[in-house]
């Protein structure tokens, strides 16, 4: 039974071994790749990092849609009633972007507090609200200085 | 019409035979009464018939625009054709799983039909477990998500239309065959299951549920692969896998149902391994259902998360939670009387399928870390998401460890290989597959280290397979020595091959794949690699449910030679004013050409578009396709023929089938 046992010991301190290095390459990799979510409030309060790879999701504010002439470019403002954002994103838009759509943006913010997405999604069920943005708006709807429902209904920016 | 009402009856009375199939025979089998376990068989086939009635209620309702069923109002319309008036059916929450346990009593009944050769007490049992299933989901539908209900004070004159993402071929096939491989798992687990309860784990037990477990692979294989197909040429942004955590829901259980097969393999063929393949059978369902939980509950961010309900999710929770808490304590209370103690040396093929069993198993629980983060995360105050370079970077770390085992794996022979012939075989391996790694890349374009480690893998894999067939010809000859080996060999070739084609294909798509987001307006042209794209002209069409701009393109090569017309869409659905993008699409085994429309810029037809050349995109899907054909293959051997009338040969000293059915009170 002897070399039976320092096999099935061998076998599984390579196991052990194996599957600890992954784990541990698991932890690294999800620590450098988790985006972490913030609201146009954080934004404009200066709690999200600057050049960080992050998720931006709001409100497009009506008529703050532009396009370039020349090029893809697109820029337009995401609100959650509280703060606005600009961003600027190039490249094609999903189907379900428009105005006054909730959306999620993935990119980074520069130095001008504009947000340059790589990565704009909207959902594909149009009754559809991704639910970070739904949480965003509650929470943006619930601070002391949000008191009254006309702001709520009447967006700050969302009439040029 | 009082159809829906009929339906409604049918499903309650459904879920009364369920709970007698969940009842009737595992009692009966506990107490060694024949009678009582006898009437599984036809509970499993009046079970059928009463949700096929069910179903068949739901579908004419359906087809015949009966907007008073909320569901049918809410997911059809009656300018819908009718095939996809009938693929509506499982278009919503609450068809899709009406389909689900449809599709899980048919199992349940192919069980009963398929299974004379087996003990009265196994069948009772797995029967028997089938049937708790199926009341847990027939509950679920009862008392959360009733596909009958109606609008009778407010019937609407038309429906709110199919979402028009579903309105395709890929959508009609991709559910039905999902779910054949979600709930096909169910009938591995109810073996196991079957086989903890009754204390009769051997090899007769692993051989019967191995078919029953590809069958359900394969399924779930063509389904995966189907998904991505859709999501490729559907969703109009060229990528053919997101990581979206719906995509990772259908991935775990494929990951742990591989390691599943292959454990059931070497449980059949040496008896090793019975407390691990149990337990992974109950993994593999547990993330069946997992991933029903995820997708109908909604709480995961998804492109395929339509709005849901809470409270669904808190009931699938719960099944969820009973299934894994109450087999999992099976599993402790009973699992040790189980052990093996066959001895198997570390060059043994044993050793290679344990280490790749384990590095399946890894893999599955990375995705499944991966999928949940973001949920722990949340209940700690962050919101976070978990980008696609987490599971890259992953699977760029597993699969080659998975392939080079493999490779090593096939290799070598059962119980012991002698150390020569490893070590003349692996080198032999290295030998043709690296200069392989290079060229292919070279040819290709630009030299990166995941196109040679890809190209790598992919020639280790077919060597490998190659080597072994040569070795099992001997000296026969290829063509006789091929048609000598038995079917589950050739579907094990074919499976092996499978994932060589599909890592190919995923190294030169990843790499090789050339897009370009440009602004057109007809007459205007643009080159991306060896291909011209020419805007000739756009044409403004109406579809049956739906406007349509249709873009006109031409595809030249630099040299000015016609390949061919592509024409890709932007449609406008009237009902739902959802707007969907067509891609025109030219296949080819080599490479696709793909184009897809953005959206109108201001000016005279100026458009969004994005252009795509693609290399070997068809190779994912074709190597997922032999994957599902060596299961089917590997599901025809033989010795799986029907006709078993002697007791299956056991590697090992235990009781025969009839006397190792002990009494569960007798061992506990």
């Amino acid at each position: 039974m002897k070399p039976i046992r320092k096999q099935r010991l061998k076998l599984v301190m390579f196991i052990v071994v194996g599957v600890a290095a992954a784990v541990g390459l698991a932890l690294y990799a999800l620590n450098q790749n988790i985006n972490l979510f913030f609201s146009p409030v954080q934004v404009v309060d200066g709690e999200a990092p600057l050049d960080q790879r992050m998720r931006l999701g709001g409100m497009v504010v009506k008529g703050s849609v532009v396009r370039s002439d020349s090029s893809l470019e697109v820029r337009f403002d995401l609100t959650d009633y509280k703060g606005t954002v600009n961003v600027v994103y190039e490249g094609i838009l999903p189907d379900l972007f428009r105005e006054g759509q909730g959306i999620v943006a993935t990119g980074r913010l520069n130095d001008q507090k504009v947000f340059i997405a790589d990565e704009v999604l909207a959902k594909h069920d149009e009754k559809y609200m991704p639910p970070e943005v739904q949480r965003a708006l509650d929470k943006a709807a619930q601070t002391p200085d949000a008191t009254s429902d006309d702001q709520i209904g009447a967006p700050a920016g969302a009439q040029p | 019409m009082i159809l829906p009402e009929l339906g409604h009856w049918a499903l309650i009375l459904a879920f009364g035979i369920a709970i007698l199939l969940a009842t009737v025979p595992l009692i009966g089998a506990w107490l060694g009464d024949r009678l009582w376990m006898g009437v599984a068989r036809p509970f499993a086939v009046a079970q059928m018939l009463m949700i096929s009635a069910a179903f068949a209620a739901l579908s004419l309702s359906f087809l015949t625009d009966d907007f008073s069923v909320k569901y049918v109002a809410g997911n059809s319309n009656t300018l819908l054709p009718w095939y996809y008036k009938l693929s509506a059916v499982w278009g919503g929450h609450e068809g899709s799983l009406l389909l689900w346990a449809l599709i899980l009593s048919g199992w349940t009944l192919a069980v009963a039909l398929l299974s004379r050769s087996l003990p009265e007490e196994m069948v009772a049992r797995v029967l028997g477990v089938m049937g708790i299933v199926n009341v847990g989901f027939l509950s679920f539908i009862l008392f959360t998500s009733n596909p009958f209900l109606r609008l009778l004070t407010n019937t609407p004159t038309d429906g709110g239309d199919l979402n028009p993402l579903l309105q395709d071929i890929g959508l009609i096939m991709h559910p039905p065959l999902l779910y054949m491989g979600y709930v096909g798992f169910s009938v591995a687990f109810a073996f196991a299951i079957a086989a903890l309860l009754g204390g009769q784990l051997d090899a007769a037990w692993a051989r019967w549920s191995r078919p029953w477990t590809t069958v359900a692979w394969a399924f779930l294989t063509v389904g995966i692969a189907l998904g991505s197909w859709w999501a490729y040429y559907e969703l109009g942004w060229g990528g053919w896998w997101f990581w979206d955590p719906v995509e990772n829901a259908s991935l775990m259980p494929w990951l742990a149902g591989t390691a599943l097969m292959h454990s059931l393999a070497v449980t059949e063929k040496r008896g090793l391994f019975k407390s691990w393949t149990v337990l992974l059978a109950i993994f593999a369902f547990s993330l069946s259902l997992l991933g029903t939980f995820l997708v109908r509950s909604g709480i995961l961010t998804s492109v395929h998360a339509f709005a849901a309900d809470p409270a669904r999710g808190e009931f699938v929770l719960m099944l969820l939670l009973i299934t894994i808490g109450g087999s999992l304590t099976l599993y402790a209370l009973r699992a040790p009387a189980v052990k093996s103690r066959i001895s198997f040396s570390e060059r043994s093929r044993e050793t290679f399928m344990l280490v790749n069993n384990i590095i399946l198993v890894v893999a599955t629980l990375t995705v499944l870390g991966g999928t949940l983060f973001p949920l722990a995360a949340e209940y700690f105050g962050k919101e976070v998401s978990v980008g696609a370079p987490y599971f890259n970077l992953m699977f760029m770390v597993l699969a080659p460890a998975l392939v080079i085992f493999l490779g090593v794996g096939l290799s070598s022979q059962w119980k012991d290989t002698r150390p020569g012939v490893l070590l003349k075989q692996v080198p032999l391996l290295a030998v043709v597959s690296v200069p392989v790694a290079f060229v292919i890349p070279l040819w290709m374009g630009e030299l990166t280290f995941s196109a040679v480690l890809g190209m790598f893998l992919a020639s280790w894999l077919i060597m490998a397979t190659v080597r072994d067939v040569q070795h099992k010809c001997g000296s026969r000859g290829w063509r006789v020595g091929w048609l000598k080996t038995t079917r589950s060999f050739k579907g094990m070739v074919l499976g092996h091959l499978g994932l060589a084609v599909l890592i190919i294909g995923a190294t030169l798509v990843s790499n090789y794949t050339v897009e370009k987001d440009v602004r057109m307006t007809p007459g205007d042209a643009h080159t991306l690699g060896d291909w011209v794209f020419r805007f000739d002209k756009m044409d403004h069409l109406q579809g049956p449910n739906y406007l349509s701009d249709q873009g006109h393109f031409t595809v030249e090569t630099t040299e000015g030679k016609v390949v061919g017309q592509l024409h890709p869409e932007k449609r406008r659905y009237v009902v739902s004013g959802n707007m969907m993008t067509e891609a025109g699409i030219m296949a080819g085994l080599w490479r696709d050409l793909y184009i897809s429309l953005g959206e109108k810029l201001p000016g005279d037809e100026v458009w969004a578009v994005r252009l795509h050349v693609k290399p070997f995109v068809r190779w994912l899907w074709l190597g997922g396709l032999l994957m599902a054909l060596g299961g089917t293959l590997a599901v025809m051997d033989k010795r799986y023929r029907f006709r078993r009338s002697k007791p299956a040969p056991q590697p090992e000293v235990s009781s025969s089938d009839a006397s190792s059915a002990a009494l569960p009170g007798e061992t506990s």
